[in-house]
């Protein structure tokens, strides 16, 4: 088998302004929605107390909720998880009141509603640990911005760190901005897939760099964007089966990993998506703008003469 | 080109039998069993109670599958739950005879069904998660500000006590805050008065101001003994949660420190938090009281008579009665310390108590007006008291510092000593984080995580079988043996899997198979190009390593982000997903090499490889490549 059946390179730097056009704005949306509808964030983030609870029947959503009400608490969400039988019930931390006695007596109350009541998963957080995995989550993304770009910038040139980064970047705040969006839980698994997706779709681009630096040293007498063109070009195949492997994976994970795996696989997938067009319309194109050169490639400056200019194996060292 | 030399096709062979039997204890399953340890210090599961447990199920006539001694703990596997249950009720009636007092935990529990040689060999199933087992998980915080006001509550009788033996006069000692405020007439006892400081008390800085007419004194603790304090304090919390959780039988209980100020607690396989909370939380009370004398109370103690009013009877720890007065002179709360120590003079043990200002007056008191009679230290835990000591008081005991001495070995000094302080924590902890995961949401997690890598997996073979036909057979095995290893890594290294583990899993499986299809490519590409079979795979794997390892790197970075930053499912996530990386750098490139060199590399004239269509742009006709 064989998908892709490419005569010749694919002109993809002629339409580099549009592409960045369209990645601009979907950045553009995802900013707004994420500063105006905001992420709805989990309860790990936030600090409270989370019930899982399943019945034996379909579970009656207002009388869960009217049973809590009663309790006293403020601002308790109820909802399905999973299945209709499951429901999750969000209590925000309250001043004065332990974890153990809330969660001690929503049971309570619950099993008083409906004896088929059984607790599947308690979680509380309190608010000083909220604040820290926040402050966490962001020092772990600065980690890995510097320490991806510190790589790039060693192993190829401080233009291909920025354009990676940059595209990479803007992967990220489109996943966020679906998150915002669409108002999924943000949740740590989340947290921790949006991280993932960042360091693998630098893998993406770092792919094609790679070839951009051979195909320099390859080819004498194309310009720039000819180099990048065939670049992408004989990489396409392998960046789409790579990733829809992965996305294989995911996709099983969305169908048979349940709904604590839910929002995790679909950032995944959305992070996959994107990884795709931003490392091979976005990246490339950045770092074209910021005008790389043969000359910031291929160390050691002038062409080698003991080469032969035909040998397309000429200068591939490895 | 294409051959590797023995000493590879060696590492191979190796790396695939060491990780097959590492990873083989997780396919034999998980046995009910019942597990016995100690519930308190003095009590040693040995050969001994292993005699005992197996005697005990003989009588019985339960068969276990295995009873073995392994560490401080005996391990009964059994074949069903109903035994298990059995079992469980058989050992407990042998094991504690008084079940208000037990000295064993008799817990039930799961062990893994892989057979001793296994087992011998250090090998065992991964460890699983609370996420994935079901059980408790709480996250604690202590309080190291009141711990450090508790250190210089007792520090100030300390001072006072010294200050009063050096005949040094100052007018009022207060402790502000973490601090000992000293005040005096005049600069020459000043003087004298941080003499003493500097040569007794090496935990404190001073600093002195003239206030008026007066001279101040105000002594802190020094950074690094706060911190050793601090440290005592959560290592003594560690202390009294590990003698509370006994009590709840949990087979596996893990208590641990976590960053400074920090303790984690997992129950796996408790249900019961309110239980749970409610013994962690608990207080234990010390209280001090005398021992009754008059002759009815004499008598009542050898068990005639009653006990006469106003007095109560509780039993030492020897099962010694003791009739002990209802009024109350001290509580806990004026202990500030216990060590077991020496005596100066007989060199016999003893256990060395310190009282707070408060204590000690009314100590003092007591004593002066009580010499030659008897108190008693007792110690409530669920509203249940017991003598822990009943000295007699020999002199009047000013200072605050009291030592317990007398027909003591040295176990027992230890013993009474960490009881003394087991009643109360060293600091306050307030619970900021708890987690509880029932047991059929556990195991449902398993199933889902195995099932999202099972078909996964079989979805990325089939098509990497379909499109690169042999070669993807290849990297398929590669992909399994990356899978292989990855399992017997975690099973090695017992790290903890949770749930977005198993799904770290997964996406490393999805991101390994990247390195195959890079060089996979490459070989096709090299094919299109007209290089000869072999030099197509010796390019194409040169090739595609830099890329295949620049790739990762960057993946990397993000892991150990993940790791160094993240905590709890993060955490989970982050181990898997770095260990996972590595192996497939192994199995990707070297392994798979290994095999495409064993099957192709010995064909000197090879026509063509089995790595699907190779296409060539130029004439548009497809090349289908073969055998």
């Amino acid at each position: 088998m064989e998908f892709f059946r490419i005569k010749r390179d694919i002109p993809f730097m002629r339409h580099a302004l549009v592409f960045n056009l369209i990645s601009g704005l979907t950045f553009l949306a995802a900013v707004f929605f994420l500063f105006s509808r905001g992420l709805h964030l989990s309860v790990e983030f936030t600090g409270g107390t989370l019930l899982e609870v399943t019945y034996s029947q379909p579970a009656d959503l207002g009388a869960v909720r009217a049973g809590v009400a009663k309790l006293g608490f403020a601002d308790v969400q109820v909802q399905n998880f999973g299945t209709a039988r499951d429901v999750l019930i969000r209590l925000p931390a309250q001043k004065g009141v332990s974890s153990a006695q809330q969660s001690t007596q929503v049971m309570a109350a619950l099993k008083e509603l409906d004896a088929s009541a059984t607790m599947r998963r308690t979680e509380f957080v309190g608010p000083q640990v909220g604040d820290e995995l926040a402050a966490d989550g962001i020092k772990a993304l600065a980690f890995v911005i510097i320490g991806i770009m510190i790589y790039l910038a060693i192993r190829f040139e401080w233009k291909f760190a920025v354009a990676a980064i940059i595209a990479n970047m803007h992967d990220v705040i489109i996943i966020l901005g679906f998150f915002a969006y669409f108002q999924w839980e943000f949740s740590l698994p989340v947290l921790a897939a949006v991280l993932a997706v960042l360091g693998y779709s630098v893998n993406e681009s770092v792919v094609i760099f790679d070839r951009i630096r051979e195909n320099f040293r390859r080819y004498r007498k194309m310009n720039t964007p000819e180099i990048i063109n065939s670049a992408i070009t004989s990489t396409i195949s392998r960046t789409i089966i790579t990733h829809g492997s992965t996305q294989m994976m995911v996709l099983s994970m969305l169908l048979f990993g349940g709904a604590t795996l839910h929002y995790f696989a679909l950032a995944l997938t959305i992070g996959i998506m994107f990884g795709i067009y931003s490392s091979v319309f976005v990246a490339a194109a950045i770092a074209m703008w910021l005008g790389i050169k043969r000359e910031d490639l291929v160390k050691g400056g002038g062409p080698k003469k003991d080469l032969d200019p035909n040998d397309p194996n000429a200068g591939a060292t490895v | 080109m294409n051959r590797y030399p023995v000493w590879k096709y060696v590492i191979i062979v190796i790396a695939m039998v060491v990780a097959g039997l590492y990873a083989l204890p997780n396919f034999f399953g998980e046995s009910p069993a019942v597990q016995v340890s100690a519930a308190k210090p003095l009590v040693k599961v040995d050969a001994g109670t292993l005699t005992l447990v197996e005697a005990a199920l003989k009588t019985a006539g339960i068969a276990p599958d295995m009873v073995t001694l392994d560490g401080a703990s005996i391990k009964v596997r059994l074949l069903d739950t109903d035994t298990q249950l059995k079992a469980k009720d058989v050992i407990q009636r042998a094991l504690i005879p008084d079940a208000g007092n037990p000295g064993y935990v008799v817990a039930l529990n799961l062990l893994s069904r892989s057979p001793a040689w296994l087992t011998a060999l250090n090998a065992s199933p991964m460890y699983l998660g609370l996420d994935l087992r079901g059980g408790v998980h709480f996250m604690l915080q202590v309080d190291m500000e009141a711990a450090l006001t508790k250190r210089a509550e007792s520090l100030s009788g300390d001072v006072r006590t010294s200050l009063r033996e050096k005949n040094i006069r100052h007018s009022g000692i207060n402790r502000v805050g973490q601090t000992v405020e000293v005040r005096f007439r005049d600069a020459a006892t000043l003087d004298a008065a941080k003499a003493v400081f500097d040569d007794q008390f090496a935990d404190l800085q001073t600093v002195d101001v003239a206030e008026g007419a007066e001279f101040k004194l105000t002594a802190s603790i020094k950074p690094e003994a706060a911190r050793r304090i601090q440290d005592q304090a959560l290592k003594q919390n560690i202390t009294t949660l590990h003698n509370r959780i006994n009590e709840l039988g949990v087979a596996e209980p893990v208590i641990q420190q976590q960053g400074l100020d920090r303790i984690v607690v997992q129950l796996p396989g408790v249900q019961d938090t309110a239980k749970a909370k409610d013994i962690l939380g608990r207080t234990a009370t010390l209280e001090v009281r005398m021992v009754d004398e008059s002759t009815e109370a004499r008598a009542a103690e050898m068990g005639a008579g009653v006990v006469p009013f106003g007095s109560e009877r509780y039993l030492e720890r020897n099962g010694q009665a003791v009739i002990v007065k209802k009024q109350v002179i001290l509580t806990g709360e004026n202990l500030t310390d216990a060590q077991p120590g020496f005596d100066s003079q007989t060199q016999e043990p003893t256990v060395n108590l310190n009282l707070d200002a408060k204590g000690t007056r009314i100590f003092r008191d007591v004593t002066r007006e009580n010499v030659g009679k008897r108190m008693a230290i007792l110690l409530f835990e669920k509203g249940k008291g017991e003598v822990v000591t009943a000295p007699v008081i020999r002199t009047e005991i000013g200072g605050g510092r009291v030592q317990i001495s007398g027909r003591m070995t040295t176990t027992e000094a230890n013993d009474t000593a960490l009881l003394l302080r087991a009643g109360s924590l060293a600091a306050p902890m307030e619970i900021i984080e708890e987690t509880t995961i029932g047991p059929s949401l556990g195991a449902e997690n398993i199933a889902k995580g195995f099932q999202s890598v099972a078909w996964g997996f079989a979805a990325v073979a089939l098509f990497m079988c379909m499109y690169y036909m042999l070669f993807g057979v290849f990297s398929s095995i590669a992909l399994a043996f990356n899978l292989l290893l990855l399992v017997a890594v975690l099973s090695m290294l017992q790290a903890t899997l949770t749930l977005p583990g198993m799904a770290a899993m997964a996406l490393v499986l999805g991101m390994a198979i990247d390195a195959n299809v890079l060089i996979n490519e490459r070989i096709r590409e090299e094919l299109r190009a007209g290089a000869s079979a072999q030099a197509a795979i010796h390019t194409g794997y040169e090739r595609a390593w830099a890329t295949i390892f620049d790739s990762n790197i960057t993946t990397m970075i993000a892991g150990l982000a993940l790791l160094a930053f993240g905590s709890g499912p993060v955490r989970g996530f982050a181990v898997v997903h770095v260990l996972g990386i590595l192996t497939s750098m192994f199995s990707g490139v070297f392994f798979s090499r290994g095999v495409v060199n064993f099957w192709y590399g010995r064909k000197n004239r090879l026509k063509t490889v089995s790595i699907g269509t190779i296409w060539r742009p130029d004439g548009g006709t497809a090349l289908k490549t073969n055998e």
